[in-house]
């Protein structure tokens, strides 16, 4: 692959993935996410959304097909490729990941000493202007156990953005977030996206925030892609009852609420707490 | 029929897999060392919370077996008139066997389950993730300094062992039971070899240290990122390394009494 330029950042071309205990969780997903643009990828709870950003960041190998990012196929890169390829990643987890022994400050200069040789005055002066971007300057001192979650996903963003990567991936942001918060993180994602020129993929199930901040869209559901197109296309297509119901959230509709299970005649007529 | 061999088969592969993940950690924590500018104050850090954070249980509990000892020891070695001969009973009992032994499973109860339960943490909360997003090498920055601290502990400790044992059996068999200093010494000097007694209590202590900090890391690093999972984690890590602990006494006894 030496293209001279590479449109997209990631491209994922009919991959599956499977769970160690067999659990399908990709059947032949193809996604591509191009170079600069903020995509969302949306989906119920449950199908693999935070797997797939794993499978982005070569964390876990696809049962079939492959990954591309920048160019690279992750999966068939040597250790030191793949750190070296990570230094330009950057990742939002769920929970925030931030290291407990650590207070903020150190949190977010960790990824600084551990990859940089810069002196400590600007080690000083980059983690506190990170710190500033989220607004948590002057938490610099507190460790992450006197942080409230919204907070601590902050720090984390600000830890995510340290080494300026060139791709960051979020990981549900806008969950536990009130909303000043919220409207901030949104409008931050957006101006960190345009400002630094980031290519940025959020996971998300927050279908207001993401398709209001979203370039692109994927809609997944049940091991397989159901939706494309930008946040309008989205929002106006009639086409598919699964891609409404999810946007809409209607309780009714191809997508199941309900976990399989037996039929109620089986479940409660026949009186057996053993009858399966 | 059928059922119970296919589950007994794959219990059988499931052991063999952790088996044999733990074996690449072992692997990879001990030829990646971390490097030293970067891996030498992680490992002092870790050398000060799993071994000087284990001292006070380590010199209490040596004291009081140290005493118990002379006292036990002392009513029977009387009743054969060879009472003199208390200390090197101590001495000996206490370097080839109780030292190391004792020391260890002492360790695995405060620092493995410790440092089970830190590691099994840190991959509940996501830390050891992020860290590997942030292309940094968990088992570089977390689980080798851990397994290099746990391992030059456990000499360490185990020789505070000894001395504080030994010297609780002066207190009782000396200062309480009237003992001679000259005698209770003298006799200790001369029958305690320095290399078949001293030397391979540190060598047990030294594999033990080994087993115990990789079943610690091991059982840390594969846990089940879940708050049972953890728990489930620290029990096992406590109790594998006791009986691993036991086990290996007593394969290098026999090879040390043996033909060494």
């Amino acid at each position: 692959m030496s293209e001279p330029k590479i449109e997209n950042l990631v491209e994922i071309t009919k991959m599956s993935f499977q769970h160690e205990n067999g659990k399908v969780v990709f059947q032949e997903v193809d996604i591509v996410i191009p170079k600069g643009k903020i995509v969302a990828i949306m989906g119920p709870s449950g199908t693999g959304k935070t797997t797939l950003l794993r499978l982005i960041g070569g964390q876990l190998t696809p049962t079939a097909g492959q990954v591309m990012v920048d160019g690279q196929n992750i999966h068939t890169l040597s250790r030191k490729a793949l750190y070296q390829l990570r230094t330009r990643m950057g990742m939002l987890f769920q929970a925030g990941g931030l290291f407990t022994h650590l207070s903020v400050f150190e949190n977010v200069a960790f990824p600084l000493r551990e990859h940089t040789k810069l002196s400590e005055s600007l080690i000083h002066t980059l983690v506190l202007m990170k710190l500033q971007m989220v607004g948590l300057r002057g938490a610099s001192n507190l460790m992450p156990s006197e942080l409230s979650g919204g907070m601590a996903r902050r720090v984390a963003l600000a830890r995510a953005i340290a080494l300026d990567p060139a791709f960051i991936m979020y990981d549900e942001p806008f969950t536990g977030q009130d909303p000043i918060s919220m409207g901030v993180l949104v409008k931050l994602i957006r101006t960190l996206n345009d400002a630094l020129g980031l290519t940025s993929v959020i996971v998300s199930h927050d279908v207001q925030e993401a398709l209001s901040i979203s370039d692109y869209v994927y809609v997944i559901s049940n091991k397989k892609v159901i939706g494309q197109g930008t946040p309008d296309a989205i929002m106006q297509n009639k086409t598919s009852m699964e891609l409404q119901q999810f946007i809409q959230g209607l309780p009714d509709g191809p997508v199941p609420f309900d976990y399989p299970a037996n039929s109620l005649e089986q479940d409660f007529l026949e009186g057996t707490v053993n009858a399966r | 029929m059928l059922d119970k061999l296919t589950l007994l088969g794959r219990w059988g592969i499931n052991n063999l897999r952790q088996l044999g993940k733990a074996g690449i950690l072992l692997y990879r924590a001990l030829f990646y060392p971390p490097n030293f500018r970067k891996g030498f104050p992680l490992v002092m850090q870790q050398i000060y919370s799993e071994g000087v954070l284990s001292l006070v249980i380590i010199v209490v509990s040596s004291l009081f077996i140290g005493m118990v000892l002379a006292l036990q020891g002392y009513h029977t070695l009387a009743k054969f008139g060879s009472a003199q001969q208390l200390g090197v009973l101590v001495a000996l009992s206490v370097t080839r066997e109780l030292g190391p032994v004792v020391t260890a499973i002492l360790f695995a109860g405060r620092a493995g389950s410790a440092v089970t339960a830190e590691i099994g943490l840190m991959k509940a909360t996501e830390q050891l993730s992020s860290m590997e997003m942030m292309a940094v090498d968990p088992i570089h920055r977390v689980i080798s300094p851990r397994f290099w601290g746990g391992v030059i502990s456990m000499p360490l400790l185990t020789l505070i062992f000894n001395a504080t044992a030994i010297y609780g059996a002066y207190l009782v068999g000396v200062k309480w039971l009237g003992l001679d200093t000259g005698i209770f010494w003298s006799n200790m000097q001369a029958s305690v070899s320095f290399q078949s007694d001293v030397l391979n209590g540190i060598i047990k202590s030294v594999v033990f240290g080994i087993a115990v900090v990789w079943i610690a890391v091991a059982q840390g690093f594969e846990s089940v990122p879940t708050s049972a999972g953890i728990s489930n984690a620290t029990t096992r890590s406590v109790v594998y390394s006791s009986l691993a602990v036991l086990g290996l006494d007593f394969v290098l006894t026999a090879m040390m009494i043996g033909s060494w």
